[in-house]
């Protein structure tokens, strides 16, 4: 773990060094900012004492260390502006670079990688991990380094100064930080009750309102009430308990601060009385022994912010470590003007080594071919997809595309090959334009409306009231699910690669839209060789070969005619199912 | 906010009394320079090292009361601020147990979710952070000019110009800087819209070569978001040099003007040095003025946003009587005519024109695809949405003249999601009836077809299930929702698509024996499967909110094209559900 820490660490410095000659800059003017901080006070100390008492001011003298002090004064504000300006942009551009690394390596992932890991996951690394990581870096730049240099200069001065007040000082100022530390100790089971009450709170909360429609079903409003009421009671009396003494802290440094804020003058007073003291030196220290705290609270708070940080940094590394798709060969051919046979040869495949799915499979597709794939949601079909568009790689055998195994052919070109209408419908956020176009970004207003109208879209997107400049929102929510399937086929439709794969429309789409979304799939596979994740009994019938498809297995394949003769798991399920039709 | 306030009604008490003893506490620390200015003046001068002593002594005592006085003050802050947000939890969480079906839609159960919780801490935490600092620190900031007043009113005209400075600083960098902080977090909520994107559209993405193009977009986005984290950072940075150098060249011009006063004989050195003191403490007390304006915005927003959820009522309206009305031979148990429904802002019916009567007994299959309006259709016979024209009635009766309570209690749903809660399985049974006998229960186990898998756990109806019962599988959870159901012996029973994770036989099994075990039942039964709704004595095929056929499975087979059409698509679904692996 700690080994793992360190190896975080480096990998962030490597990233940091890029900008190495502004993390110097920073540092210097760090140096600058703490160091006239700290002697300002002393300036004016020694201001005050010129000031001595009626008919004693040597103004001269005095107006001569003001001006010192205005310049000092100006060169720390200066110094600390650019300081923080130079943190900022090292932070946000270390930053930028880390999480365009890992969205670019998004993009090279392979989909195993993609299909097996939520989404949210992902998501919360890119964004909300990067942004901690941020938030720790910036607070570490800015505070850590000149919260210890605070500290030591601050001791520095007043060692110069008057060694037996520092030594009053530095013996009374961990106090308050112990303290700290003693409440935060006996709070922290106080708050741990609260965050137990609290999630039992948010818990029943969260079963019930998430479940609101089933508790109204069965008139539980009341019972739900009483139990919500009992836990919020309690989280009442223990939030009270956890609130009031952690409230504690700050009074109590506060304190503590004042004893030593006492203790200075005092010492510091009698030390004048015995003339080893300026009255200005005085008022130095009692400015001192009010600020000496506050880098220490901060540090400790960057500390944790900085533990936050890596292991933030950490999981974003992670995902940037994930082994990309395997390059294409170097040698590897262009796909162009694809006959579009295809052929499948002792092809194994499986998920997980534990359950075999595709096993020895043989198919051979002639150029123009339809290939319907029939069964049930979720008993594998997209499995014959993945591989097809190799999104994955078969385990064994191979697939070729007009003779050439598509692993040596370039994933782009290969791809390019392929129309492909998927079920899910999935749009960008954009312009319906943009997204006919976004198989080719460079068509024409002409293409693109021919397109459409290929696809029986143009009517609809007529319709909307922007037209073709029509924004689609995040999920296409404005657009119904057959409309969004037009969109999608018409997106192939503007320019149509000689092979296709289909997944047809379930009952999801009304009766209306279905039939245009049939024709327009009849319009595209004229003279293409076509995949069709088929669900209707004419699409079937009229395909040259049945891929029947169960919990991830190929069962058969044939015509319709010949799987029938052969009277096997299809033939009964056609008799059983369509002979009273 | 202003609605939310008597919710502090009965903590008037504290919620005044904490910014009180906070204002004393106040009052102590601004006595501590004049303090120190009396051991410089009359200590240091007349070397009188037990009057030092004395004034630190008094330097403690001050302290002391100070520390008395906060606590006091923290106490009555904390519980007015818990006590508050415990009230308007109870009061908020009531609230949206009544709305209706169709505001919770409309508001989203996530979105309700956030303001029970985090929005109502939220709310908490400004409060409590009000009581306690919004007298005090106005109050430091001008009582430490006062008192600079009492100790020289020349040196004091130099705080008079300061303080005024200061704020406008301090406010002027805070109010441009908090608009370009939410600019920074849409810019970034675009960076996740990208990344979100590409996670969903990997596939098209791939197929259609783009990944460059979306790598250049999302560098794009990214820039932006830089651009505009270091524009905001350079303003924002700009908070602490100002301050400084403002407050530091105002003790600078204090101590010249001072030393003129010193010089005159009408200072001492000591008011010098507690003038300075003075100076040194309003910045402090701006800048926590400054977050606490910050935190109390944002309690405000969030106020703001729970009293929305205040404001929606509930659009059913109970003015029905509690009616336990019998079956009337010979009416329809349940009857719809001609009901058009829509959901609230879609102007598309949902569905249009449904009539049907469904007598006592009778078992009523409803077909369609998804978003064809079988769910909406059975949701209006508990009135969980009430009808935009037409009506419903059960034994003659419109639901709504009904009270909800004796409307729900004849009828058994069993919802889409199979959904149970954490607790033994009795406690779940009881919610169909709370009385309900171990017998009873039992019973409904067995014709849910659930009693062997519960028998074989071994632990009865102590058996514990864990929150939405993820320890059970699909197919237990939905026959325990069944049984659920059944527990209150409806007069109604209403399958909501609820055997979808039963094999065939299962499936088979359960709707026999709620056929035999319940003869005076009427049923509707919810499917996407034909061979769920074929036995149905009455059949409705919806497509598209529209009845598109009623009768028996024969019948529609001949007759109804859609049905047809459904039947013959589910080929292969069938073949599934034939060899279902039984749990």
């Amino acid at each position: 773990m700690k080994e793992k820490n360190k190896q975080t660490i480096r990998r962030i410095l490597a990233y940091i060094g890029k900008y190495n000659i502004w993390v110097m800059v920073s540092l210097l003017l760090a140096v600058v900012t703490v160091a006239t901080t700290l002697y300002a006070p002393i300036l004016i100390g020694q201001g005050v004492d010129l000031i001595v008492a009626e008919g004693n001011v040597d103004f001269q003298a005095l107006f001569s260390i003001l001006q010192k002090t205005a310049v000092v004064i100006c060169v720390t504000g200066a110094a600390q502006w650019l300081m923080n300006h130079i943190n900022n942009k090292i932070t946000y551009r270390v930053v930028k670079d880390i999480r365009t690394k890992a969205f670019n390596h998004l993009e090279t992932l392979p989909l195993r990688y993609v299909d097996s890991h939520k989404h949210g996951d992902l998501i919360s690394r890119i964004i909300g991990d990067i942004d901690q990581f941020s938030e720790g870096l910036l607070m570490g730049f800015t505070q850590l380094f000149t919260g210890v240099m605070t500290i030591l200069g601050t001791l520095g001065f007043m060692l110069s100064v008057n060694p037996l007040i520092t030594l009053v000082v530095v013996v009374l100022t961990p106090v308050s930080l112990v303290v700290a530390g003693f409440i935060a100790k006996r709070t922290f089971s106080m708050f741990t009750l609260q965050s137990r009450t609290r999630g039992e709170l948010t818990a029943l909360v969260d079963e019930m309102l998430g479940n609101e429609k089933v508790v109204q079903a069965f008139g539980q409003e009341e019972e739900v009430q009483k139990r919500f009421e009992e836990i919020n009671e309690r989280l009442r009396q223990c939030s009270l308990r956890a609130i009031f003494f952690s409230s504690i802290t700050n009074p109590s440094t506060r304190f503590v601060n004042g004893l030593v804020y006492a203790a200075v003058g005092v010492a510091g007073a009698i030390a004048a009385v015995g003339g080893r003291l300026s009255v200005g030196q005085l008022s130095v220290f009692l400015t001192y022994a009010n600020q000496y705290t506050k880098p220490f609270n901060e540090i400790s708070g960057v500390v944790t912010e900085l533990q936050n940080a890596i292991a933030s940094a950490a999981r974003v590394f992670e995902l940037i470590d994930e082994e990309a798709e395997l390059p294409d060969d170097r040698d590897a051919k262009k796909l162009q003007d694809a006959e579009g046979r295809v052929e499948l040869d002792h092809v194994w495949f499986s998920y997980t080594p534990d359950k075999k799915l595709i096993e020895d499979f043989q198919l051979s597709v002639e150029p123009g071919q339809r290939v319907a794939i029939v069964g049930p949601t979720g008993c594998g079909k997209s499995t014959v997809i993945n591989l097809l568009m190799r999104f994955y790689d078969v385990d064994s055998g191979s697939i070729r595309v007009d003779g050439t195994d598509i692993r040596d052919m370039t994933r782009r070109s290969l791809r390019s090959g392929y129309g492909m209408v998927l079920q899910e419908t999935w749009l960008k956020s954009g312009t319906i334009r943009e997204n006919i176009a976004y198989g080719k970004p460079d068509a024409t207003e002409e293409e693109i409306i021919a397109a459409a109208k290929k696809a029986h879209a143009h009517g609809f997107i007529r319709r909307m009231p922007q037209g073709y400049d029509t924004v689609i929102s995040e999920d296409g929510g404005n657009l119904s699910q057959g409309q969004k399937q037009l969109l999608c086929i018409a997106r192939v439709m503007l320019n149509l690669p000689p092979m296709l794969i289909l997944d047809e429309a379930t009952s999801s789409i009304d009766t209306r839209t279905e039939i245009k979304i049939q024709q327009a799939f009849q319009a595209m596979m004229e003279g293409r060789t076509s995949f069709i994740v088929a669900h209707r009994l004419s699409t079937i019938r009229e395909a040259d070969v049945i891929l029947v498809m169960r919990d991830g297995h190929i069962m058969e394949q044939g015509t319709h005619e010949e799987l029938l003769e052969k009277g096997g798991f299809y033939a009964e399920l056609y008799n059983s199912q369509f002979a009273i039709a | 906010m202003k609605d939310l306030l008597k919710y502090l009604h009965s903590y008037k008490k504290e919620s005044v009394l904490a910014p009180a003893f906070k204002m004393l506490e106040a009052c102590f620390e601004l006595l501590i320079p004049l303090v120190v200015k009396q051991i410089i003046d009359v200590g240091i001068a007349s070397g009188d090292k037990g009057y030092i002593l004395k004034m630190g002594g008094v330097l403690v005592g001050l302290g002391l009361i100070g520390l008395a006085a906060s606590l006091t003050a923290q106490y009555f802050a904390a519980k007015a601020a818990v006590g508050f947000s415990t009230a308007l939890r109870n009061d908020l969480f009531y609230h949206i147990n009544h709305l209706s079906y169709k505001e919770i839609d409309q508001i989203g159960t996530s979105t309700l979710i956030t303001r029970m919780t985090s929005d109502v801490n939220q709310v908490q935490t400004g409060l409590n952070l009000f009581l306690r600092l919004f007298l005090r620190s106005p109050f430091i900031v001008f009582g430490a000019m006062i008192m600079a007043f009492t100790v020289d009113v020349r040196s004091a005209m130099v705080f008079v110009v300061v303080i005024p400075i200061l704020s406008i600083v301090v406010f002027g960098i805070m109010i441009v800087s908090m608009p370009l902080y939410k600019k920074v977090q849409r810019q970034l909520d675009r960076v996740l819209l990208s990344t979100k994107e590409n996670l969903e559209g990997v596939r098209v993405i791939r197929a259609f070569n783009r990944q460059d193009d979306e790598i250049r977009k999302f560098e794009g986005e990214n820039d932006l978001l830089v651009g505009i984290q270091v524009f905001v950072g350079k303003i924002s940075a700009l908070m602490n040099p100002v301050t400084y150098v403002i407050i530091n060249g105002a003790i600078l011009i204090l101590v010249w003007t001072a030393g003129k006063q010193v010089y005159v004989g009408s200072l001492t050195q000591g008011a010098v040095v507690a003038l300075v003191n003075y100076m040194s403490q309003i910045l402090v007390e701006l800048i926590k003025l400054a977050n606490l304006i910050i935190n109390i915005s944002k309690a405000l927003a969030c106020a703001g946003r729970i009293q929305t959820v205040f404001q929606e009522t509930s659009s059913i309206s109970e003015n029905g009587k509690a009616k336990n009305g019998k079956t009337v031979p010979g009416t329809a148990k349940v009857e719809f005519c001609g009901v058009d429904f829509c959901y609230g802002g879609t102007e598309e019916p949902s569905l249009e024109g449904i009539s049907f009567q469904a007598y006592q007994g009778e078992t009523i299959g409803i077909i369609g695809g998804t978003g064809s309006g079988k769910t909406s259709l059975v949701n209006l016979i508990p009135r969980f949405y009430d009808v935009s024209k037409g009506s419903v009635r059960i034994d003659g009766e419109d639901v709504r003249d009904y009270s909800l309570k004796s409307l729900r209690d004849k009828i058994g749903v069993v919802p889409q999601r199979a959904v149970l809660f954490a607790g033994t399985l009795r406690e779940n049974m009881k919610w169909g009836k709370k009385e309900a006998s171990d017998e009873e229960i039992y019973h409904a186990l067995d014709l849910a077809q659930a009693r062997e898998f519960v028998d074989s756990k071994g632990e009865g109806l102590e058996l514990f299930i864990t929150q939405e019962g993820k320890n059970l599988s699909g197919g237990q959870r939905q026959r325990l929702t069944i049984a659920r159901a059944l527990v209150r012996d409806p007069e109604i029973l209403i399958m909501d698509d609820s055997a979808s994770a039963l094999d065939f036989a299962t499936d088979a099994r359960l709707r026999k024996a709620i056929k035999e075990g319940t003869k005076d039942m009427t049923v509707f039964l919810v499917s996407q499967r034909a061979a769920t709704v074929r036995n149905a004595d009455t059949i409705i095929v919806l497509d598209d909110g529209k009845i598109a056929g009623i009768g028996k499975h024969r019948e529609l087979l001949r007759s109804c094209d859609v049905y047809r059409e459904i039947c013959l698509s589910q080929l292969s679904e069938e073949e599934v559900a034939r060899d279902e692996r039984e749990e």
